[in-house]
């Protein structure tokens, strides 16, 4: 680990990193606030937004690799003071180094290519300006996540993601399951930005700022108390948690699904949840302190990838397949990044080639979709692959890559993973290891049912429906991303170039002397496994007829894994359940006992009132009367009083 | 000389203007009655100066015809306006301020 972690300051070409952050917001300010004019153009304005950023991210690429490695290579651009109160600085800086740039170049490639996609998926849908607007503002607020150099900004950023996520997947809210989807999401993502926030307040109460480089050379000196770090990591971890659906807040996930597919694309592979695993990566040194906040992160990984990947068998609506399976491979990256020093670079290596092949393949589901008005259930599918051959090719290579087929880029990041966990040794790697090999043969099982169910067979579609690839500027971008799948983790595999380029980042790879097992072996075995996933997907699934509607007499393991392992039922029953019963039972006590009391007093004092004011006849001669009485009662008593 | 002889008949004059101002509808004759009490009241001030050999009470009686003077204006003026709005002088019928 670099001991001292010092930015310089942004110069040249780099003084153009707001704009990364300002085109895309200024697009979704324009289309959001525009109304109706913007219409005609607003899908192209929305496009062009995150390609300029791409462009300007390509430039800053290139300029970065031009100067020498090392800590010029962290770059810090000072926008504004924020708050300037006293000796208390919050800034808006905006930091740009190997781990922002890796990412800024996921979200506005990827981004890019699902915008274009989706000018041809919501060609049809009347509100596709504000669509445009809403993943304009959920690019901006993901670059403003990963560019910030504080943790204050990085929560903006963060809180930003958050809104958008719920603006798209409750896209059409007029469906009450998009609603309910949308404000599960939603909350659930409250859960971790609590642990976020509470993260953020106890760095700030410890090392008296916000700043990356304040907080981790605080770490560094080591003068905190490792409880406190150990703390920081498991809040952190809880924040990630949230926005990365792992368990145990992953029940947001399956149920995104409801948004349209692009936004199912970019919640999977660019924006989102990867943001969990960005958090990680960046607050390096602070797990570098708080070693069982690390093992927490481990262990998260290892079970979100099994859970992951028994739910993506049971599944028979396609993206709640490829959501299950985008958990289970965000498993996989929680696990290298909790491995720790040498393993960042292999779950961020994870991330991009996954962010290709996730978004090729929802963005193929999305085209399946497309051709087949809509349905989602696989058991209607069958035999696409003569009426579909493009979606079809485009979805064998994302298929190819995330169960590791060896040239494609799954292979290479994956296996670095298992590798990794293995060579921590001992019981833990041992059984890390083998989590992640027995994942690599789930995730073969299912998205190789997936690919049996939807491209081959015989047909199952009803006879109305008459499948068709997609018109071609939605194929393109498939094209791109399944390239990608295919060439993605060799690229940045070759010659350890990503690890290099990440080391002032996130430190460098810490070479192990000896491997537990020797890479081309491990290889090997993984392989083997994925082979038997496979086949015993073949075996179980495509030999057989598929029937028109799910077993109802199966195991209580798929019983488990259809009700997505019981995620939901044990957070109704834990959480939802005594919490409806406690608000039911505050607002009796508030209805019957505070109101009660305030509502009787009053009663009491406005009945004895109504019965006095009677006494206000009106006659004159009434009051005369008792003033009367009254002035004879007061002489009397004088007298009695003088006499006594 | 007696006194107390002032004093009785100041008692029957201020409880005969009671009695009055009680069973009377009248307006006018109500005022009147006040008018007689009040007077009683004075009766009885001049009454105690004497007996006390100071002009204390004979003062307060003239303070008292001061403010009866002036209540008698307004008073006057206030059963003239009741009059012409409502045709009548009883004070029973002017008894819309009330609960």
């Amino acid at each position: 680990m670099t001991s001292t972690t010092h930015y310089v300051a942004a110069t040249g070409v780099f003084h153009l990193t707001f704009l990364l952050v300002l085109l895309p917001t200024v697009g979704a300010a324009v289309l959001l606030l525009g109304g109706r004019r913007t219409n005609p153009w607003g899908h192209l304005l929305g496009c062009a937004m995150p390609i300029l950023s791409f462009v300007i991210g390509v430039i800053e690429f290139v300029a970065l690799i031009g100067r020498d490695g090392g800590q010029s290579r962290q770059l810090d651009q000072h926008l504004w003071s924020w708050v300037p109160a006293g000796s208390f600085h919050a800034n808006v800086n905006l930091l740009l180094d190997p781990l922002s740039l890796v990412f800024v170049l996921l979200i506005t490639g990827v981004g890019s290519l699902i915008h274009v996609y989706s000018v041809g998926y919501m060609e049809h849908d009347p509100d596709r300006r504000r669509f445009f607007g809403e993943l304009n503002l959920f690019v901006a607020a993901m670059l403003l996540l990963v560019l910030a150099d504080n943790y204050l900004v990085l929560y903006v950023g963060w809180e930003g993601v958050g809104l958008a996520s719920y603006l798209l997947i409750g896209f059409w809210s007029h469906k009450p399951s998009a609603a309910v989807a949308a404000k599960k999401a939603f909350l659930v993502n409250r859960v971790g930005d609590v642990g976020l926030s509470l993260a953020i307040m106890l760095m700030f109460t410890t090392f008296g700022t916000f700043a990356f480089d304040g907080i981790f050379n605080g770490a560094a000196s080591g003068h905190a108390h490792s409880g406190t770090m150990t703390a920081i990591g498991l809040l952190l971890l809880l924040g990630a948690c949230g926005k990365s659906a792992q368990a145990p807040l992953q029940s947001w996930l399956l149920d995104a699904m409801e948004g349209p597919t692009p936004v199912s694309a970019l919640i999977h592979a660019a924006t989102m949840v990867t943001a969990g695993v960005y958090l990680v990566a960046r607050s390096a040194a602070i797990y570098d302190v708080a070693p069982h906040a690390r093992v927490a992160v481990e262990v998260v990984g290892a079970v979100t990838l099994v859970m992951g990947a028994i739910i993506g068998c049971a599944y028979d609506d396609i993206k709640k397949v490829l959501a299950a399976s985008t958990m289970s491979q965000i498993g996989y990256m929680m696990l290298a990044v909790g491995i720790g020093p040498g393993a960042y670079a292999i779950g961020i290596l994870h991330l991009l080639t996954h962010g290709f092949f996730k978004a090729n393949m929802f963005l193929s589901a999305g085209s399946v979709m497309h051709g087949n008005n809509d349905e989602v259930n696989m058991r209607r599918y069958g035999g696409l692959r003569k009426v579909m051959p493009v979606t079809f090719a485009c979805f064998s290579f994302g298929y190819l890559a995330i169960i590791g087929m060896i040239p494609f880029s799954g292979f290479f990041s994956k296996d670095k993973i298992i590798e990794a966990a293995l060579d921590k040794g001992g019981f833990e790697g041992g059984f890390l290891g083998t989590i992640a090999i027995v994942g690599a043969g789930l995730t073969a099982f299912y998205m190789t049912r997936l690919m049996a169910m939807t491209f081959f067979g015989v047909k199952r579609w009803p006879k109305d429906v008459h499948p068709h690839d997609a018109p071609r500027v939605m194929l393109i971008p498939m094209a791109i991303l399944a390239f990608g799948s295919l060439v993605a983790g060799y690229l940045l595999i070759l010659g350890g170039s990503l690890q290099h380029f990440l080391t002032p980042a996130v430190g460098g790879s810490v070479e192990v002397g000896a491997h537990t097992i020797s890479p081309v072996v491990l290889s090997l075995i993984t392989l083997a496994v994925v082979a038997g996933g496979v086949t015993s997907a073949w075996y179980l699934v495509a030999r057989k007829p598929i029937p028109a509607e799910p077993p109802t007499y199966v195991t209580p393991a798929t019983k488990a894994a259809r009700a997505s392992l019981y995620g939901d039922a044990f957070n109704e029953g834990v959480f939802m359940r005594p919490g409806a019963y406690l608000t039911r039972a505050l607002v009796f006590f508030d209805n019957r006992g505070v109101d009660g009391l305030v509502n009787g007093l009053a009663a009491l004092v406005g009945g004895t009132s109504a019965r006095f004011r009677r006494l206000q006849t009106g006659f004159v001669r009434s009051y005369a009367l008792s003033m009367l009485a009254g002035a004879l009662a007061l002489t009397a008593t004088l007298v009695l009083v003088r006499v006594g | 000389m007696r006194v107390d002889y002032y004093l009785y008949l100041s008692a029957v004059l201020f409880t005969i203007g009671a009695v009055g101002v009680l069973v009377r509808r009248n307006a006018i004759v109500v005022f009147m009655c006040i008018e007689l009490m009040l007077n009683a009241v004075n009766l009885s001030l001049v009454t105690f100066a004497r007996m006390d050999g100071n002009l204390d009470g004979q003062i307060i009686a003239f303070f008292v015809m001061v403010v009866a003077a002036a209540e008698v204006v307004i008073g006057l003026a206030i059963i003239m306006s009741i009059f012409r709005s409502r045709r009548s002088a009883s004070v029973d019928n002017a008894n819309l301020l009330k609960y």
